[in-house]
């Protein structure tokens, strides 16, 4: 079968693309080289939903990040991703960063971003609940449509969505080569060849590589890390909004925010790097973040760390845009790279530009008759009292509860394993559940979870992996084969 | 010559010096630890514990352990006797698993009670 | 949603709560519900298969489960119910919980008291933001103990302990007798954290090096970023910084943590229940009453304890203090507040009774370094009550004081003092 659209890559822009081509009578085949979505950009970022001030006016990132940003609102509404819009601050010192942040304001006005304001005195951000900032705060630009989400279960929502309306979704299934013939794409990968139409080239970080596949390499992506600290909950309340720092000619500087789980966040510094598969933290890293997020909020505890990570943005050296483009010397080829921030936020309006971009070159667009809506489970420690007790008489796995950091149920864990894109790992049940994502890290419900896995989806030990295919948690079984 | 140890026989952890030759004991605090000392210079003991695989109960493993101290060198032998064992739910606590294990003087035998699972 | 009525709650089915259940049943109590998040009592006893449990309760030497089941026993026969594979979802002030689980689904729990013996945690990577790769490998030691003691797998093959706390310590020896390699036991402080005896038998009895002043500076993945495949050591400055140059390198695929522990205290927090900042645990009177009244704590919520046995005391003494509570009511009676002083690292408990039922008042507390040749003073309004002279004092051995509770007559406050004697 000869598929109409390939998107390769399953994070956040593959996801939105596929699930705007899904409302439409279209063949589309998602290829995902991990064994989960959302594994690489989209898990490890500050997680938020950008205004959209920052980007340079008439840039195709100015245009996306706004209207992303309105349509993520909109979506999370139903799909039931997490997502509170709690407004972002950009501080500074009136002398010092005034000038820049008058700047931020009008560049926000010009890309049309609703509802800006210039806070013009310390009382006036106290008076919006910003009581912790550091001393010489007192000038600030507060962007009300700011948010903050959970990305990867955005990605989930989006993915599920075009997967339960008929995307075909491959993972463990990387793209090794792609070969054209006529109007034909033949896309080599370990389960066989799968032929399309067009492709739309997702692949994050490895965008490039992907392009060289099709022609002489375009555009070089680079990888920029950055480092975080996850606090405890109980760092949760330092702040109420987005925290960015006045950006400098030293860089973006780091941000403070509550996170949807109740965490406090707080990154990322910015360092660029060869590797792209890296993804560790550095004493040095970790320090300059600490450094940097004091001078925001000095009253951050960083004795209350609950996890670091670090995640790779895919930048593109001296291109201060989205690389979106379809391939000049390879017709149908259409790439969507150097998704770096705000890309998270731009998500769905890829969908609709990628929609536009096809019909441009020829694709055929009609919209689904039996189109349906899938929304993410809510989480139970969510629910009403009386809606919990609903959920438990007709299932009491609901009640028993794996995760007590974060109270999450067998019931939940247990969906999360028969949902539209199936939770297969450990940290695959931890992004879709939260189960072993609070204060002990998995310490107490990893074995379980490793329990509830090897039971229901009836795998070998061997064969149940932390994260990454083949990221083994236990290595054999006492009492067999010593050595 | 002096030897120097922790004694292991309670959480004090009492540091003890015993003459190699006359096998007297300085720095215990008890008369169990005179008798450590004075072992472990001439043949010590260990209390071993583990698991051996179980049948029919709720988890696979058992726990199990010496019933009184062998001597060190054959820990990882009994290890491996304990390999070959498999016991079948119900089970309880001093259950016997393995009679005079090696030869040692002392039994495996069962810590934990494990009911058969329904 | 049914609602249960009883007289003692007890929130947790491990050592404390078995204790405290029995505490209370001999002082007279009848009417006590013990809820278990487990389908098993014992708690953490369970996978604690090593020996060593039980010399000053049971005089004699047991295994965890073995030290479990004699109070379950103990308790067979009794009107003591347990509710097992049941969790706390939460707790009020006015000592409403709120329970789930399979069997029942969600339910009620009003009780006259409730005991708080929910036991604590392990710090994971995060709270000690160890650099370097995030890959499969990395376990924290009792997540390691489960896997291997209860479930029956090894997590590892090659092996490096970061923290020589006991059950890092404990682990050493089982990951090795089971069939791993143990590469090294690496401490961040220039003296062990755990029991020297689990240092003799743990460590030197199978020839395993302790890295003292030593810490984690690196972990790196192999080349698939699948699992751990080598683990750098540096040596620390007094400051606990890492000295460059000081790094040594072991190729491995497990890295075990083994760097404290937390009393789990967020019902408590739910409660209202105000938290000591030393111990991470409730602050208590001597008959370990919290600062809600009828909600009692005991065991490693309380403070983080090294011996199981002094969790069964602090379990029964809990349990003797809720049945009295029922009983008679809150008692009124002045207080005297406890203070840790040079050289102690918290004091518990914080808040000492003038006039109690038990004649006696125990103090617990651990040092914050290593002390040789030393003493112990205890100060009433700043006045030598007591001067009680010590070998060494230890971090890793919780020590306690007793006063006459009518010494406690005219004072405001206590303290406790722990130094060296230098001659």
């Amino acid at each position: 079968m000869k598929y109409d659209v390939t998107i390769i890559g399953a994070g956040i822009t593959g996801s939105c693309i596929a699930f705007e081509l899904s409302k439409y009578d279209l063949s589309v085949l998602v290829l995902e080289k991990e064994n989960d979505v959302s594994m690489k950009t989209t898990k490890a970022n500050s997680a938020i939903i950008h205004a959209g001030y920052d980007p340079k006016p008439g840039t195709k990132m100015a245009r996306l990040n706004v209207l992303g940003s309105k349509l993520t609102k909109e979506n999370a509404a139903w799909m039931n991703f997490h997502y509170k819009q709690i407004g972002s601050l950009v501080i500074g010192n009136k002398e010092k960063d005034g000038e820049l942040i008058d700047a931020l304001f009008d560049r926000g006005v010009k890309n049309g971003v609703e509802g800006l304001k210039v806070l013009k005195t310390r009382e006036e951000i106290e008076a919006i609940g910003e009581k912790n900032l550091a001393p010489d705060v007192n000038y600030a630009l507060f962007a009300p449509t700011a948010a903050i989400c959970s990305p990867w279960e955005m990605a989930l929502a989006y993915i599920s969505n075009a997967v339960v309306n008929g995307v075909t979704l491959k993972r463990n299934c990387p793209v090794t080569g792609i070969h054209k013939e006529g109007d034909t794409f033949t896309l080599k990968t370990p389960e066989g060849d799968f032929e399309s139409e067009y492709v739309i080239n997702c692949a994050g970080v490895d965008a490039d590589d992907v392009d060289s596949m099709v022609e002489k390499k375009a555009f070089t992506i680079k990888a920029v890390k950055g480092e975080y600290y996850l606090l405890d909950k109980d760092q949760g309340d330092l702040v109420h909004h987005v925290i960015f720092q006045t950006p400098s000619k030293v860089g973006k500087g780091v941000l403070v925010s509550p996170t949807v789980h109740g965490n406090l966040i707080v990154g990322p510094n910015a360092q660029g790097h060869d590797d792209k598969e890296e993804v560790r933290n550095t004493s040095a890293g970790l320090a300059d973040v600490r450094t940097k997020a004091v001078r925001s909020v000095p009253s951050v505890n960083f004795f209350d760390n609950v996890r670091n990570f670090a995640g790779n943005r895919a930048t593109i050296e001296d291109y201060d845009d989205f690389y979106i483009e379809e391939s000049k010397t390879c017709p149908h080829f259409l790439n969507f790279a150097g998704i770096k921030s705000p890309g998270l936020s731009s998500g769905p309006a890829f969908g609709k530009e990628a929609v536009v971009m096809l019909k441009k070159d020829g694709l055929v667009f009609h919209e689904k008759k039996d189109y349906k809506r899938y929304s993410l489970p809510t989480f139970v420690k969510e629910m009403k009292e009386e809606d919990k007790e609903k959920l438990i008489a007709t299932n009491p796995h609901y009640a028993r509860i794996i995760c007590r950091c974060e109270t999450i149920s067998e019931g939940e864990i247990l969906a999360a394993l028969h949902s539209p894109v199936p939770a297969t790992t450990i940290d695959g049940v931890k992004r879709r559940t939260n189960a072993g994502m609070g204060r002990c890290q998995g310490g107490f419900c990893g074995p379980k979870v490793f329990d509830i896995l090897k039971e229901e989806l009836h795998l070998p030990f061997d064969h149940i992996y932390q994260d990454r295919e083949g990221s083994q948690v236990v290595v054999s079984q006492t009492k067999e084969n010593r050595e | 010559m002096i030897k120097k140890f922790i004694c292991i026989q309670c959480p004090r952890g009492c540091h003890l010096e015993v003459d190699t030759e006359t096998l007297k004991v300085t720095g215990n605090s008890c008369p169990r630890g005179e008798a450590y000392g004075r072992n472990e210079v001439t043949h010590p003991l260990r209390t071993l514990t583990s698991t051996v695989k179980i049948k029919g109960s709720d988890i696979p493993r058992c726990s199990v352990r010496t019933s009184s101290p062998i001597p060190k060198e054959k820990m990882f032998d009994v290890m491996r006797e304990l390999d070959k064992v498999e016991l079948e739910a119900p089970v309880e606590i001093g259950d016997i698993v393995i009679k005079n294990v090696l030869g040692t003087g002392s039994d495996i035998i069962v810590t934990k009670k494990m009911n058969k699972a329904d | 949603m049914k609602t249960l009525h009883v007289n003692l709650l007890i929130i947790g089915g491990g050592p404390a709560g078995l204790a405290a259940a029995y505490g209370a049943y001999q002082a007279g109590e009848r009417d006590i519900l013990i809820v278990e998040r487990d389908n098993r009592l014992g708690g953490i006893l369970n996978q604690c298969i090593h020996n060593g449990f039980g010399l000053h309760r049971f005089k004699e030497e047991l295994s965890g489960p073995e030290y479990a089941q004699r109070y379950i026993d103990m308790l067979k026969d009794t009107s003591v119910k347990v509710l097992s594979d049941t969790m706390v979802l939460d707790l009020s002030s006015n000592k409403v919980a709120t329970i789930s689980s399979f069997e029942n689904g969600l339910m009620k729990v009003e009780a006259k008291a409730v005991i708080l013996a929910m036991g604590c945690r392990e710090r994971s990577r995060g709270a000690i933001s160890t650099p370097g790769d995030r890959v499969a490998g990395i376990y924290t030691a009792g997540a390691a103990q489960k896997y291997c003691n209860i479930d029956g797998y090894l997590v590892g093959k090659r092996i490096v302990i970061l923290g020589s706390g006991d059950i890092g310590l404990i682990m050493a020896r089982r990951m090795t007798l089971e069939g791993a390699k143990v590469l090294a036991d690496v401490e961040l402080c220039p003296y062990s954290n755990g029991l020297a005896r689990n240092i003799a038998q743990c460590l030197n009895d199978f020839d395993i090096p302790l890295y003292l002043s030593y810490t984690v500076t690196d972990i790196i993945a192999d080349k698939d970023h699948k699992r751990v495949s080598k683990v750098v050591i540096s040596k620390v400055d007094e400051k606990r910084n890492p000295i460059p140059g000081s790094e040594i390198s072991f190729d491995c695929d497990t890295l075990l943590l083994s760097v404290g522990l937390i009393p789990e205290n967020e019902l408590s927090k739910k409660a209202g229940v105000r938290l000591d900042r030393r111990t991470k645990g409730a602050i208590v009177k001597d008959n370990l009453e919290t600062s809600i009244e009828g909600i009692f704590a005991c065991g490693n919520v309380l403070q983080v304890h090294d011996l199981v046995d002094n969790v069964s005391a602090e379990g029964e003494k809990a349990g003797r203090s809720a049945a009295e509570y029922i009983k008679e009511g809150e008692k009124v009676s002045a207080t005297v507040s406890s203070l840790p002083g040079e050289g102690l690292g918290y004091l518990c408990p914080q808040i000492l009774r003038k006039e109690g039922s038990e004649e006696n008042v125990d103090l617990f507390f651990r040092v914050r370094t290593p002390l040789k040749q030393s003493v112990l003073e205890v100060y009433g309004d700043g006045k030598l009550l007591k001067r009680i002279p010590k070998i060494r004092l230890v971090p890793s051995e919780m020590e306690s004081v007793r006063l006459k509770r009518s010494e406690l007559a005219g004072l405001k406050e206590v303290s406790v003092v722990a130094k060296e004697v230098t001659r």
